[in-house]
């Protein structure tokens, strides 16, 4: 039964089983592992005093070194704000179009901006600012819907657009599809799709829809659709169709408007983050004084 | 799939097969079978879901999209290749070291290979419609769990009713970690699953636990279905099929004892390393890293145990694929359990951790050592079970070369785009401000997802290489026997 077999290869003896035809030697543990064993404990151990371990039914010893996770994160970011603090005071004191006006504050406010435009605004302006047709509005071009001055930027990023807050910028544009009829709704959007047509300007006032839009639109949009910053009412005399060109799309915007609507990022983001928002948006379209 | 498992395993029925008297090789066979079928069904799921990562657009419909089918992916390799590898080669291991047949008889055995694959094919058919608990590795709902819990508490009796009608003095070491691996799934299914369902007709849960605890006892779990599950199972398998391809014996028994005991203490409490930097309390992530670096060697006994029995047969490894199947997976085994104590680490994880590092890392054990255990096993299994010899060695060759491209395209990629990963999003310019969006890490990925594709397709081609050879192994057999006794019969010496 038991009969230690001598192997001689390995110069060992089995330990005198068989199962199925598998034997084991009786090789001692490598020392090289119980070594390596043995010091990995104690690092284990050692790392555990050091660091909060040792838990007890209440409470848990704090570690030697008196580190908590909180106070590192807490650590490293007064390191970073007290690197940062030289610009980030300037920040804090001047208006943004102060901060413009110098080129120092200038680079670190786009740069910030574009760090803070990356995670915060890139998920519906997309991560170049281009916006998405249909959705959200380009900021990289020269047309603004509620103004493109470095205050109006400023202002728009802060309080943001049809939102809860007090000062956010607010309109509506009515449904038309409860005052107009359908012949009268194609009639405007035909009209309306010629206002980016300066050659159109005499012929297009015959017709049909001119009278409508004459009633009905340019109160907001501008006699000839040139738009209204104060209401967010976009100009019409241009070839940017936020939802959609052509005959159709004006329709369906006219009978049943869509209307954007924006977070304030003040109340989350802090003023200085909005100013370095608010220079950095304004870079994009290339400024408008 | 199922049926043709059973067919096959009793097409070639016991009136040419040399069956082992008492021994239920019916199970272990039609579990083999298994094991085949669903690594197709995973490996290619998962080339699927990796060429969905890097060309999104090919998402199709409402239920076949990557957030559903991802699981099926997992759930497919873990629990349907993985589980009926273990299955297969735990049943067969436990008897012939035992000397002795299943306890409780083949109707029970049936049941168990009944029951746990009709598990898998129920779960396989709730992700895509979305009845999840959406826990990781334990996607499956509150009716299939309690499903699960009954075919896995069966497996439990089968196997300790077995050891306990051994007709060995000892229990060899195989045993005690399928055991440790049974009797540790048994406890994290019923803990982690834990759940109210909003009525005993709704196909909806809620877990037990809420909010950190919720979070902590999930990654207990999902850490020790990788101790127990992925691990201690197949280190089991490594010391039946190791010692039987390399023809030598364990290298050491003492060491088998003390990384036995070792591994399966230490295991068990790593868990938190998987929630480092978040709400855990502090010295809770403190005890995880600890008991990560006192994993390592435990681990590593294992490996040393594996390879070192080749002392005496390594020219072997020139001549036998199989047994280099077996070998390697040691060796990716030992790789991996070094990784994973250093990716631990609190400043190593601040950077690897939610990078494809940790994917790359998952199948370095996975594909290396898991997958070609598995492997290795079933070469060296699936004859015996059929009495004949395999059908290609040159096959088996050539899988061993594809599974190798495959896991060193897969492993690299991610390595190199998990690293990336981890350096831009702790990038910082002159001034102290993120570099980079998160849109631009998510950019940069797309070339190394293309490799890794690949690699899943070089593993895939490998799978199936696997397939068709252990098929016609199957097919072949009764053919193979017939020839095999003439030519015995011609070559017996005259009396």
């Amino acid at each position: 039964m038991a009969e230690h077999r001598y192997d001689p290869v390995t110069g060992q003896y089995t330990t005198g089983h068989s199962w199925d035809g598998i034997e084991e030697l009786y090789t001692p543990l490598p020392r090289w592992w119980v070594i390596t064993l043995v010091i990995s404990f104690i690092i284990a151990i050692i790392y555990a005093a050091l660091y909060p371990g040792w838990p007890t039914t209440r409470f848990a010893f704090a570690g030697l070194l008196g580190w908590t996770s909180a106070g590192q994160l807490a650590e490293e970011q007064a390191e970073a704000r007290s690197e940062q603090a030289h610009w980030r005071n300037q920040i804090a004191a001047k208006s943004v179009s102060e901060i413009e006006q110098s080129d120092e504050l200038r680079t670190f406010a786009i740069t910030g901006g574009r760090a803070l435009f990356n995670q915060n605004c890139a998920a519906c302006h997309g991560s170049g600012a281009g916006g998405q047709q249909g959705q959200f509005p380009s900021l990289i071009d020269d047309d603004w819907l509620w103004g493109g001055k470095i205050d109006d930027v400023y202002q728009t990023i802060a309080h943001g657009i049809r939102n809860e807050d007090p000062e956010s910028r607010q309109s509506e544009m009515p449904a038309f599809a409860e005052m107009l009829s359908p012949e009268e709704i194609a009639a405007v959007a035909e009209y309306v799709a010629t206002l980016s047509d300066a050659s159109k300007a005499d012929s297009r006032k015959a017709l049909p829809g001119a009278e409508v839009f004459a009633n009905n639109c340019a109160g907001c949009h501008g006699e000839n659709g040139e738009g209204m910053r104060e209401m967010g009412a976009p100009r019409l005399a241009d070839q940017i169709w936020l939802y959609g060109d052509g005959k159709d799309a004006v329709a369906r915007q006219v009978a049943h408007p869509r209307m954007g609507m924006m977070p304030a990022w003040k109340p989350r983001l802090g003023d200085d983050a909005v100013k370095m928002l608010a220079v950095y948006v304004h870079s994009l379209g290339g400024g408008e004084k | 799939m199922s049926a043709a498992a059973t067919s096959l395993a009793s097409a070639h029925g016991a009136d040419d097969r040399q069956t082992i008297i008492g021994y239920n090789e019916d199970v272990v066979r039609a579990f083999s079978i298994a094991t085949v079928l669903w690594a197709l069904f995973g490996l290619a799921v998962g080339v699927w879901v990796a060429l969905l990562l890097a060309f999104p657009g090919m998402n199709v419909g409402e239920f076949l999209t990557f957030g559903r089918l991802r699981p099926v992916h997992t759930s497919g390799v873990i629990l349907g290749f993985g589980g009926n590898a273990l299955l297969a080669t735990s049943l067969y291991v436990v008897q012939r070291t035992c000397r002795t047949g299943l306890w409780g008889g083949p109707k029970l055995a049936s049941f168990l290979f009944w029951g746990y694959n009709a598990f898998l094919v129920a779960a396989m058919v709730s992700y895509p419609l979305g009845l999840t608990q959406s826990q990781e590795y334990a996607e499956p709902e509150w009716f299939l769990d309690i499903w699960l819990t009954v075919v896995w508490l069966t497996y439990l009796a089968i196997f300790v009713g077995t050891l306990a009608i051994r007709r060995e003095p000892h229990i060899y070491v195989a045993n005690w970690f399928f055991l440790a691996f049974i009797l540790t799934v048994s406890v994290l299914q019923v803990v982690n699953n834990a759940a109210v369902p909003i009525s005993w007709t709704s196909t909806k849960s809620y877990s037990a636990y809420s909010g950190v605890q919720s979070a902590m006892i999930q990654w207990w779990y999902g850490h020790n279905m990788v101790g127990f599950w992925l691990t201690a199972g197949f280190i089991g398998m490594m010391y039946y099929f190791v010692p039987k391809q390399a023809d030598r014996p364990i290298y050491s028994y003492r060491l088998s004892i003390v990384h036995f005991w070792a591994l399966v203490f230490l295991y068990i409490w790593a868990g938190p390393h998987h929630l480092h930097y978040t709400a855990l309390p502090d010295w809770t992530q403190t005890l995880g890293a600890a008991f990560s670096i006192m994993l390592w060697m435990p681990s590593w006994g294992g490996m040393i145990n594996g390879i070192m029995t080749l002392s005496g047969a390594w020219s072997k490894l020139r001549t036998d694929p199989i047994l280099r199947f077996l070998v390697v997976a040691v060796a990716f085994y030992g790789m991996s359990t070094f990784e994973g104590p250093l990716m631990a680490l609190k400043p190593v994880n601040a950077l690897s951790h939610y990078t494809d590092w940790t994917v790359g890392h998952v199948h370095s054990g996975a594909l290396g050592w898991v997958a070609l255990m598995a492997f290795g096993s079933l070469y060296h299994m699936v004859p015996k079970l059929w009495s004949t010899r395999l059908w290609s060695i040159k096959l088996v060759e050539v899988h061993f070369w594809l599974a190798s491209i495959g896991i060193v395209l897969y492993i690299t990629s991610m390595w190199v785009s998990g690293i990336t990963q981890g350096l831009m999003w702790k990038a910082y310019d002159e001034f102290g401000f993120l570099q980079y969006s998160f849109t631009d890490s998510v950019a940069m990925l797309h070339p190394y997802y293309v490799v890794r594709a690949l690699g899943g397709m070089f593993f895939l081609a490998g799978g199936i290489l696997f397939a068709i050879n252990i098929f016609m192994t199957i097919f072949d057999a009764p053919a193979r026997r017939r020839s095999d006794a003439g030519l015995r019969a011609q070559l017996a010496p005259a009396e």
